[in-house]
């Protein structure tokens, strides 16, 4: 299926992209729709992005569906043992 | 079809009706010959290898086949995935201007001193739909769907992606289509592909659809796990008879 479905929300950070550079990200897109390379049909892909740098400021991400519910567990546990002072 | 199966391939900047310059694959029979051109629309995955592939098959069946890069404006001379993910992220092509770059893209294969004069589309996935949404609104002589989603169905509110439905559309359509979809296919479902033909009936429409069982989305993707090979190979043949039957002189 192709599902156009589409998110898009800001971050703050860095990511690590094409050639080994660091780049400041401040969009994260996320889909599930085909992805470029994982081997499934498809994936929830995101890419973390600075679009004021061009299309290849981006760190691109294809994870199954289990895989991707697994990544947001472990993202929402690792967020819940911070104190909330340092959690901004 | 072709006698050879020598051809040249090239990569032009043509010229979209809206006035702007987009880079086009472009790929022509040596044979001389008068003949057809088709315009092939990319996939939402963009400009890529496999659909550069669509591009030589088609002119091995003797057409002149023509790819415009859809994503040109936002990325120039980016790698096919980060263009596509440019072009996602600021909401995927507009209908508008996806027919002015389609339209503009017939144009330039009519104006080949190889052209008859005819020209058909044919997209898959999103580009499935993007063909029957030319059809309906430019001069072409035959168009193909494979699989595209949202010709009918309903778009759900609140997506940044610039998509919608084309039911209001279809009775516009100026040409025939073909239509090759997955029984398996979840966007399109068989039911939208029910409604999309119920539309097509009732206004008289010129169409021949083909369903597949055991195939889902994506089928003729022989780089993909959804690649299911007799789907394929029945469509390519009737990909081929039709464009034989609508682009002859």
């Amino acid at each position: 299926m192709c599902t156009y479905t589409t998110i898009q929300t800001a971050v703050d950070g860095s990511a690590k992209g094409a050639g080994g550079t660091w780049l400041h990200v401040d969009q994260a897109t996320v889909y599930f729709d085909h992805p470029v390379h994982a081997s499934a049909e498809h994936t929830l892909n995101i890419d973390l992005a600075d679009p004021a740098k061009g299309p290849s400021a981006r760190v691109a991400i294809e994870l199954t569906a289990a895989s991707a519910r697994a990544l947001v567990q472990a993202i929402n546990e690792a967020l819940a043992v911070v104190p909330a002072e340092l959690a901004v | 079809m072709g006698m050879g199966d020598s051809m040249t391939t090239c990569t032009i900047m043509i010229t979209s009706t809206d006035g702007t310059e987009i880079e086009a694959y472009l790929a022509q029979p040596d044979e001389p010959s008068s003949r057809g051109g088709v315009v092939v629309i990319h996939h939402m995955p963009g400009y890529d290898r496999g659909t550069k592939e669509i591009v030589r098959r088609i002119a091995e069946l003797g057409y002149d086949a023509i790819m415009p890069n859809l994503y040109w404006r936002e990325a120039p001379g980016s790698a096919p995935d980060d263009a596509a993910a440019a072009a996602r992220a600021n909401g995927g092509v507009p209908d508008e201007r996806l027919v002015a770059d389609v339209t503009g893209a017939a144009a330039f294969l009519r104006g080949l001193g190889s052209s008859n004069g005819k020209v058909a589309t044919i997209g898959h996935c999103s580009g499935g739909r993007q063909s029957v949404l030319v059809a309906c609104n430019a001069d072409i002589d035959a168009a193909v769907d494979c699989y595209g989603a949202y010709v009918t169905g309903v778009v759900p509110e609140g997506w940044p992606l610039k998509i919608t439905a084309l039911n209001d559309q279809l009775p516009n359509l100026r040409c025939p289509v073909l239509g090759l979809f997955g029984n398996d296919d979840q966007y399109p479902t068989p039911e939208h592909v029910d409604e999309f033909e119920e539309i097509l009936k009732a206004h008289g429409k010129t169409y021949e659809f083909h369903r597949y069982d055991g195939a889902g989305h994506a089928f003729f993707a022989n780089d993909r796990p959804s690649y299911r090979v007799e789907a394929a190979n029945d469509g390519w043949q009737r990909i081929a008879a039709f464009f034989r039957a609508h682009l002859g002189a």
